[in-house]
């Protein structure tokens, strides 16, 4: 960081972010693989929503860190352990049911999330949640319903289902942990107390699985460390990929 | 019928899906604009394969949409041939099965990103120098898809020549690669326009029915006279000995091109024709329980629906 | 298992206009075939508001009935205004 550089908030939007990215890195695997062209083009739309969401909160961070790193510097020339996103969105999409419950997971947390950083203390962040707040309606709407229709379908889907949401249960508790930078984030009006939102969160799970005919899962161990840059295996395979040209082409433009 | 059809495909006036048609002509539609469909999608996998590795999130976001318009494409076109009377599903199972055919361009592999460049401006230049004159083909739905899908298409040969501009004027590695890429798409793109005239063996009837306006080699000829100055301008040599300005002709002269590679990458024996086909053969089959999942939900709440 | 039903999709491009016929979707129900309509033909500001109808439920005429139907308009042409002479002096007419 440069002097008088703000790294509370630098590290804030690298969290909203690299969660943002990876995510859309991850559906973007998809791209010309769905189950139904209808879905294909479907999903690619949430991919694109949240690749253009990531760059509006990097290209912030950039600007904020002020050493003249734009989006793509922070995209493909951080190493995994600068990266900031949550651990649930690196985590493959194996099948359907698997990229259903991920962003069933993670569009209902987002939801809230902007909803609440539209009235942040800093008007560009409360102007990028807006725009993106529209976006993740739709989002949340769609994965809603496709956990229903998937849960709630034949025997398979709903066992495919059940197998997803259980799986991907631990990585949802680190969706709402506040740390030493949340709290002083929060105490400047950055953003909101994450922990907070975990009850209405819950009560929208409950509610479409109730729907689904399918389970809340029980367990109460949560993974954590992708927002400290601890994360899983899989993100060094990502961003290999990702950051390919980009590291065996130094300083090259594109 | 025939005189009278032919009278009508002749005054202008199109044809639509519940008039009377000659089998022929419903027959050469479903197989044309089924191989249309079939190349859209096929064609998404190619550019796909780079979707992840984009080098810029810029870039990322426009091949994304790039590919996710392939696939619109696609649809729209599918749903041309269930105006004829054959479910999306019949027409993909023909393609599964190996039956139905897709541009053979799209069994080339995609090996640098200047191949994105190369397909974009190369493969979508000669596509829609094919497709612009269906926009007024005889059958009503056909030309609807095509119109929109002509003006979806007219970003995606930009985006192509951009990349390749940029690579051009980029690193000294950065231009080989750019060179590399048009040396590869070259000649497969010109056989996009189909075999030549004189061994067309579906064109004059075609060209009747007004399903097809102009011919292959016209076509082609168009193709050339369009990008060699585009490829002067960005540096690059079209890897053609002869080919060169004929001011006698108004068009440039170009070199015979290889049809026995043409017919035998038809055949199955392209570098890539196995794994394309099983990639859609994998898609349907692991969506199938995704599909009949939201087919039994919609079950379950008509049947509710009723009771209630 | 069969395939997803067929979807007529009507797009209110502007305020103030009619829906139009754009094209058609396969979709398991009624939402779906919404949401579908919408990722598939407004990708790009195409539309204010979307109707769904199952192809299966249009009745259209039958091109033999085209003559029945439609020609006996033809010798009506005292229902278009340019049947009637104005004398070009005469305004707002």
């Amino acid at each position: 960081m440069s002097a008088g550089s703000d790294n509370i908030l630098f590290e804030y939007l690298l969290r909203l972010g690299d969660n943002c990215l990876i995510l859309s890195q991850r559906l973007s695997e998809w791209c010309g693989h769905g189950p139904v062209l209808e879905e294909d083009i479907a999903l690619t739309n949430v991919a694109l929503d949240l690749l253009g969401q990531a760059r509006l909160w990097l290209s912030y961070a950039g600007e904020v860190e002020g050493r003249g790193r734009g989006e793509d510097d922070l995209a493909f020339l951080r190493d995994a352990r600068e990266f900031r996103n949550v651990l649930l969105v690196e985590q493959s999409n194996a099948d359907y049911a698997f990229t259903t419950a991920r962003q069933f997971y993670f569009d209902a947390w987002h939801s809230l999330a902007l909803s609440e950083l539209m009235r942040s203390a800093d008007v560009r962040v409360a102007e990028i949640a807006e725009k993106a707040a529209k976006e993740v309606t739709y989002h949340l709407q769609r994965s809603s319903e496709w956990v229903i229709r998937l849960g709630d379908g034949t025997e398979e889907s709903r066992h495919r289902m059940q197998t997803a949401v259980d799986a991907l249960w631990s990585y949802t508790g680190e969706l709402f942990e506040m740390d030493e930078m949340d709290r002083s984030a929060r105490e400047r009006g950055l953003g909101p107390d994450w922990s907070a939102l975990r009850e209405r969160w819950m009560q929208y799970v409950a509610r479409t699985f109730a729907e689904a005919t399918l389970e809340i899962p029980q367990g109460t161990w949560m993974q954590r460390g992708g927002r400290h840059g601890v994360h899983s295996e899989r993100l060094g395979y990502i961003l290999a990929e990702m950051q390919f040209l980009q590291r065996a082409y130094p300083g090259a433009k594109w | 019928m025939s005189a009278e059809f032919q009278e009508r495909i002749e005054a202008g006036i199109k044809i639509e899906p519940k008039d009377e048609m000659p089998e022929g002509y419903r027959n050469t539609l479903i197989r044309q604009i089924s191989q249309h469909a079939h190349s859209e999608i096929v064609g998404q996998l190619p550019e796909g394969n780079w979707i992840t590795r984009a080098p810029t999130l810029k870039r990322k976001a426009i091949l994304l949409a790039k590919v996710q318009d392939e696939a619109g494409h696609g649809l729209y076109l599918y749903a041309a041939v269930e105006t004829l009377g054959v479910t999306r599903e019949q027409t993909i199972q023909d393609l599964l099965s190996g039956k139905a055919k897709y541009s053979s361009i799209f069994n080339y592999p995609t090996l640098t990103w200047a191949d994105i460049g190369a397909i974009g401006w190369l493969v979508d230049g000669a596509a829609i120098i094919n497709q612009i004159p269906i926009c007024r083909c005889s059958y009503g739905p056909y030309a609807r898809a095509m119109v929109r899908i002509c003006k979806e298409e007219t970003f995606h040969q930009r985006q192509g020549f951009e990349i390749m501009l940029t690579l051009a004027r980029g690193t000294p590695e950065q231009k080989a690669m750019a060179q590399d890429a048009l040396n590869r798409w070259w000649w497969p793109s010109l056989m996009m326009h189909g075999p030549p005239d004189a061994d067309s063996k579906h064109s004059a009837q075609s060209m009747a029915w007004k399903i097809k306006l102009f011919s292959n080699d016209e076509l082609r000829q168009k193709f050339v006279d369009q990008i060699a100055p585009q490829a002067d301008f960005l540096g690059l040599k079209i890897p053609d000995p002869d080919l060169k300005w004929n001011p006698e002709r108004g068009h440039y002269d170009f070199g015979p091109i290889d049809w026995n590679e043409f017919y035998s990458v038809i055949q199955g024996n392209g570098p890539c024709n196995r794994e394309r086909l099983q990639a859609r053969i994998d898609a349907h089959r692991q969506g199938a329980w995704v599909r009949d999942a939201a087919a039994a939900y919609a079950a379950k709440q008509r049947a509710k629906a009723r009771v209630a | 298992m069969s395939e997803w039903p067929l979807w007529e999709v009507f797009i209110r491009s502007m305020h103030g206009l009619a829906h139009k016929h754009v094209g058609s979707l396969h979709a398991p129900d009624a939402e779906m075939a919404i949401r579908n309509a919408r990722d598939v033909y407004t990708r790009r500001n195409e539309g204010v508001s979307i109707w769904v109808v199952r192809s299966s439920d249009i009745t259209a005429s039958s091109p033999g009935d085209k003559e029945a139907l439609f020609e006996p308009a033809n010798s009506k042409v005292y229902r278009h205004p340019t049947f009637y002479e104005v004398p070009d002096e005469v305004e707002n007419l």
